[in-house]
């Protein structure tokens, strides 16, 4: 009830901000977060130890070492290649799909303290225990009940109660429920790019991940879609710990609680996500969430 | 993960891992029925032909004694046979595809033209026989000679001449013909001088691909009837006076390699599977070199490329 | 302009071509260019004038074989005896030889192209796939001949091994190295169609935990369905067309049978043989090889529209 208040309250100051335009911008974004404040002393889900990636020869990230906080939407912001989609796509070891790719550091998942990159830990392991969503939504040419189960399905469930049991709740969840209930069984394909994004989040949701990544998920999708997901995000904070990549600065002072401020492969600047937009420590990310470089 | 823990999750995996590495196993074995086969045909006929494999071989004509015989007719028939094929195939081949990729306008007549295409890549060559027997060798009168078994092989791959053109003209980025078009080349010029150069290397990959297809098509060439049994060769197309060139082998009997190998393999004797067993092994040669020079075409140019 | 640029002055000190001089000029390309056009047409057009020669001189021939053999004797009688002195067309046995091969056939092509395709696809490092591809299409460019020769000599000398009063001759054998001889063209057609699915859907299930295994088959496989249903239907149209194997090893008697151990002939092998003989053109004989590769024609020309139907019914829009 609350977030979906100070969600309205967000969104309201960030479409104050974009019609006031550039230099009001910050004063507008500061306004939007009195209300989301985040709490003090959330547990850490997964931290990040000077982490370094390489593409082949190239080092795309620099000693990356940041929290994530345990259900709380963490923001990662920047430049495009500053290397923001790569970090993220780091959590659930993507990076194992193509060759040449290296990974120095660690990233641990607590309260295992897993390291998420050790060449020990299998990379499904890791995919199991973590969800991804796409920038353009990628749901598998099936129906949408199947796209739903599929994660129960490489996991071996066979009982069907369970599997439409957990396949309504991750719809429910995902607040695509109402709009296919009487449809599970059309091809996904058929759903509007805001649903089969949203079918998408179902899709991860069904398997209860601890951690669920977005990748710029709005990147593709028209603005009444991107206010449907970004909703969505807020309300998914109380269940699991997000992490989300965004080209938007008024994306990510909506959803987030943290936000990371990524440059050339280096962690200019990580703070509350009010913090940086009100009050950014470091010149550099002025700039960029002022507008004035990016 | 609130209902599974970390040990059930790796159990989980277990299980679907074990499950994958039975199948990259059966997708090994797979692999190696294929590699088995070839290396057992190869080594097969090498071993029972090997010592048919002399000069002689190559200079005899058949015979009724097994150790006598030779594929000097078989061998000169194909070639010539191959000859007529690529000088019919070549031409219209490229001249359809760059006509179906740079000139057809959107209409019903080009779309039963590709339609056609497609479909008749998908016919049995034994059919291409019975048209040539029907059309070539009694309606046009050209009886079972090198001319009627070289269109034949003609007609037959050129829906692969004409893919092979197409694909590589595809391959052409837009803007090198935008180029052209800009300083003012008409539509000819611009296909004379960037399209066919540019597609070049893919077509000579499709025509030998094509033409190592023809030189082992058996079925149709029977079908017009062509003679299994050949002790005379054709008159040279090269004359000795002017024009220099002579005509009359195209009306000529002939017989052509995979014929002679089918003629020996049918015979009882051990001798003449001998016999087949060479001139296979020598059929398979002459089909992995032209095999491997398309291939080398291929992956040399595809490196090379960059537009 | 003429102080600046001493190559357009040497230009426009030419004589100038006057306007019915450029008319002309122009005239002559538009000529030249519109003859060009209609010779690549008519090249094109060649493929077409093919396909109406073929059904012409099928249904010509054949329509005078069905003067001499009622369709409906042709079509149920269970001999084929063309040289018998009272000889009877019943298509049956060739079109039982034919369908057993080409069942054989497909029962070899089919798992092991699958699997060769999905390994290669999803399975197989780069490296490998770059010496596994171009083997294949060796395979695939051996005549069909020494396919035919091999079948004879090395397979069925071995499944005689197997089943000891296994004859010469029989479907099996040639069955087998036929479906070998196929795999080249189902693995290759198939794999194009499962690269073909976007590397999202890959990552969307890898994402998710899935092993390749479980992507291969539960994700590129269904998205890539409707390619690899085409190159399914390619390997029975090659199946059912395919001629030098069965000649040489299955026998040459037809055979109303569908036992794969029995000598039978098929179709396309009748055909050859009656062209290896030396039958009188315009004779019985002679029109009824037209009228068999009429029916093998309309095999083939269906499963073509089989192809276009499921094409069109299992494209998938990923």
């Amino acid at each position: 009830m609350v977030s979906s208040v100070t969600m309205r309250m967000s969104n309201q100051g960030a479409a104050e901000a974009a019609s006031q335009g550039g230099s009001a911008a910050d004063q507008g974004v500061g306004d939007a977060f009195s209300g989301v404040r985040p709490d003090k002393g959330v547990a850490v889900k997964a931290s990040v130890e000077n982490f370094s990636f390489y593409y082949g020869d190239f080092k795309a990230l620099k000693s990356i070492s940041m929290p994530v906080h345990e259900k709380r939407v963490t923001a990662l912001i920047g430049p495009s290649g500053c290397g923001k989609s790569t970090l993220l796509r780091t959590f659930n070891r993507m990076h194992d799909l193509y060759p040449g790719n290296r990974y120095e550091g660690t990233i641990r998942l607590h309260p295992d303290n897993t390291n998420l990159l050790d060449p020990a830990v299998d990379p499904i392991e890791v995919r199991m225990r973590i969800g991804m969503v796409f920038q353009k939504p990628n749901p598998f040419p099936k129906s949408i009940y199947e796209n739903v189960a599929y994660g129960l399905r490489i996991r071996g469930e066979r009982n069907r109660s369970v599997i439409d049991d957990r396949v309504k709740e991750a719809l429910r969840g995902a607040a695509l429920w109402s709009e296919v209930e009487h449809r599970l069984h059309d091809p996904a394909t058929a759903l509007s790019g805001g649903q089969q994004q949203r079918l998408c989040i179902a899709r991860c949701l069904a398997t209860e991940p601890e951690v669920l990544l977005f990748d710029e998920p709005t990147s593709a999708l028209d603005p009444i879609a991107t206010a449907s997901i970004e909703e969505l995000v807020h309300e998914l904070r109380d269940k699991v710990t997000i992490l989300i990549v965004t080209h938007n600065m008024q994306q990510a002072a909506r959803v987030s609680d943290y936000t990371a401020y990524m440059y050339l492969g280096e962690l200019m600047e990580f703070g509350e996500t009010n913090q940086i937009f009100v009050n950014p420590k470091r010149k550099e990310t002025e700039d960029y969430i002022t507008g004035r470089f990016g | 993960m609130k209902s599974e823990d970390i040990p059930s999750i790796r159990k989980i995996i277990r299980r679907n891992k074990r499950l994958e590495l039975f199948f990259a196993v059966a997708g090994f074995l797979a692999l190696l029925v294929g590699v088995l086969t070839f290396v057992a045909l190869f080594a097969q006929m090498a071993w029972s032909g090997w010592e048919r494999i002399t000069p002689d071989f190559f200079t005899n004509f058949p015979s009724r004694r097994a150790g006598q015989a030779g594929i000097l007719s078989a061998w000169v028939g194909s070639l010539l046979v191959m000859l007529v094929t690529a000088l019919s195939a070549v031409p219209l081949g490229v001249a359809a595809g760059i006509y179906l990729e740079e000139y057809a306008p959107k209409n019903l007549f080009t779309d039963i033209i590709e339609i056609n295409v497609t479909n008749l890549a998908g016919v049995p060559s034994i059919v291409y026989g019975l048209l040539a027997l029907g059309v070539f060798v009694y309606t046009f009168g050209f009886g079972q000679s090198i001319l009627s078994a070289g269109l034949t092989l003609g007609l037959l791959i050129l829906p692969v001449v004409i893919v092979a053109t197409r694909e590589a003209i595809r391959s052409i980025p837009l803007h090198i013909r935008e180029a052209a078009y800009g300083l003012g080349a008409t539509r000819w010029q611009v296909t004379r001088d960037h399209i066919v150069p540019y597609s070049l290397p893919g077509i000579l990959t499709g025509v030998i691909i094509g033409m190592s297809r023809a030189i082992g098509e058996t079925a149709p060439i029977i079908t017009i009837g062509a003679l299994t049994f050949i002790a005379f060769l054709p008159e040279s197309p090269i004359g000795p006076e002017f024009p220099w060139v002579n005509f009359e082998w195209l009306k000529s009997g002939f017989t052509v390699m995979p014929i002679q190998m089918f003629n020996w393999t049918s015979r009882p004797e051990e001798a003449f599977q001998q016999n087949a067993a060479a001139a296979g092994f020598i059929l398979v040669l002459m089909t992995l070199a032209m095999n491997a020079v398309s291939i080398w075409i291929r992956y040399h140019v595809r490196k090379d490329i960059k537009w | 302009m003429r102080e600046t640029n001493s190559g357009a002055a040497a230009l426009m000190s030419q004589p100038p071509l006057t306007v019915s001089d450029r008319l002309a000029r122009k005239a002559l390309r538009n000529f030249k260019e519109r003859v060009i056009e209609l010779l690549l047409l008519g090249a094109a057009s060649v493929s077409v004038l093919t396909t109406v020669g073929i059904i012409w001189v099928l249904v010509s021939e054949s329509f005078n074989f069905f003067s001499n053999v009622s369709i409906w004797s042709f079509l149920t009688d269970t001999m084929w005896t063309p040289l018998f002195a009272e000889p009877r067309y019943g298509i049956l046995p060739l079109l039982a030889g034919t369908l057993t091969t080409s069942m054989v056939a497909l029962v070899v092509a089919i798992p092991l192209g699958t699997t060769i395709a999905i390994y290669l696809s999803e399975f197989a490092r780069p490296a490998v796939r770059e010496v596994v591809k171009p083997f294949l299409e060796l395979l695939g460019g051996i005549p069909t001949i020494v396919y035919g020769y091999f079948a004879l000599m090395v397979v069925i000398p071995l499944l005689q091994l197997l089943i000891p009063d296994l004859s010469g001759f029989n479907m099996l054998g040639a069955g087998i190295v036929m479906g070998i001889a196929i795999i080249p063209y189902v693995s290759s057609l198939a794999e194009d169609a499962m690269r073909a699915v976007p590397m999202s859907m890959r990552e969307g299930s890898y994402a998710m935990g899935a092993t390749k295994l479980q992507t291969a088959f539960r994700v590129i496989f269904p998205a890539a369905l409707s390619g690899i249903l085409s190159a399914y239907i390619l390997g029975i149209s090659r199946a059912v067309g395919e001629t030098m194997i069965v000649a040489v090893a299955a026998g040459m008697q037809p055979n109303f049978t569908v036992n794969p151990l029995e000598p039978a002939q098929t179709i396309s092998a009748y055909i050859v043989q009656v062209a290896l003989g030396d039958l009188p053109h315009g004779s019985i004989g002679y029109q009824s090889i037209f009228a068999a590769g009429l029916s093998l024609m309309l095999m083939t020309l269906a499963l073509n529209l089989v192809g276009h139907v499921v094409r069109r019914r299992f494209r998938e829009a990923y």
